[in-house]
């Protein structure tokens, strides 16, 4: 149990420590932006003519929609490793 | 390591897409016939797919001043093996192209590739290397993940590279770009996936162990 929380603590400590950094943020872009965004924008700068041929079928249409269905992916998974988890160990407790 | 839809040139976007597709094929193979012989192992199954979804909707800050994800790929792959995983990986991935428009469907073939296929057979790679060179358990879980992630965003670079060299410096100097956005990036948050990897994997051990056995899934050696 100690383990694991140590556990849990170095990945709050890799998580926190970005915020305790300056970083400089290019023109145009916010800080802790997205890196496969950040490759789309590369690609434009190496090869400014090419334009994508294919368009997502759907795009949230907001990015309050598309915090929804980012919450709902964890949710799904962190349903199923806890749906899993439970059923052995209470499995294991009867 | 999400290629964004239509950002690959046709030609790349068909032979990623060819190259992923045996391994996808084989692996709903593998997987359908591991459902048949050990029906218990499906809840774990479950439990590796929601370790992929979970990590891979986390966008956690890097010291770089970006955002990234980790795969989850890792904790699947050292249960189910290889194979089964690029299935696993291929959902994720299709949830996400077609529900948040994060990568997308004619840079299927190619992300797959990356995340699905290159992530767990890294993951494999390691474990089995590893564990014959008799490293402690939770070590070896730990460096399999963490470095499945990495190569995963090498491969995405990779990949990227390949369809956008770079005028003046080709191949190399267009790797060298992408791999400053991804590569650096993912460095941090392979280490937080080898650490939540070897987290849930304890917490699997703790409680499910009599179950990973039955269904053949980790060494006897490794389980209480």
């Amino acid at each position: 149990m100690k383990k694991n929380l140590l556990l849990l603590l170095f990945v709050v400590i890799l998580t926190v420590i970005p915020f305790m950094m300056t970083h400089t943020v290019k023109e145009g872009q916010e800080a802790f932006s997205g890196a496969d965004g950040q490759a789309e924008t590369l690609i434009t700068q190496i090869h400014p003519d090419y334009t994508p041929w294919f368009k997502p079928l759907w795009e949230p249409p907001s990015g309050e929609i598309e915090s929804l269905l980012f919450g709902l992916q964890a949710a799904i998974g962190a349903a199923l490793i806890g749906y899993c988890l439970g059923f052995y160990r209470g499995r294991k407790l009867a | 390591m999400h290629i964004m839809e239509g950002y690959l040139p046709v030609k790349h976007a068909i032979a990623w897409g060819i190259a992923s597709t045996p391994f996808v094929v084989f692996g709903a193979y593998k997987l359908k016939r591991k459902m048949e012989e050990d029906p218990q192992a499906k809840l774990l199954l479950g439990a590796s797919g929601g370790f992929c979804f979970v990590l891979s909707a986390l966008k956690l800050p890097s010291v770089t001043g970006s955002c990234s994800h980790p795969t989850g790929i890792g904790l699947g792959t050292i249960l189910f093996g290889p194979w089964i995983m690029t299935v696993m990986g291929m959902i994720v991935l299709l949830f996400q192209a077609l529900l948040l428009a994060h990568g997308g469907l004619t840079t299927l073939g190619a992300n797959v590739f990356s995340m699905a296929i290159v992530g767990s057979f890294v993951a494999y790679g390691v474990f089995r290397g590893l564990m014959a060179l008799r490293l402690p358990f939770s070590v070896v879980i730990f460096l399999a993940a963490a470095l499945s992630d990495m190569a995963t965003y090498i491969t995405t670079s990779m990949q990227l590279a390949l369809s956008f060299p770079d005028p003046v410096s080709g191949f190399t100097g267009a790797l060298a770009k992408f791999m400053a956005v991804f590569a650096v990036t993912q460095i941090p948050l392979a280490l937080s996936e080898g650490f939540l990897t070897v987290l849930v994997m304890n917490l699997l051990r703790a409680n499910a162990s009599e179950a990973m056995r039955d269904a053949r899934l980790l060494p006897k050696e490794v389980l209480q």
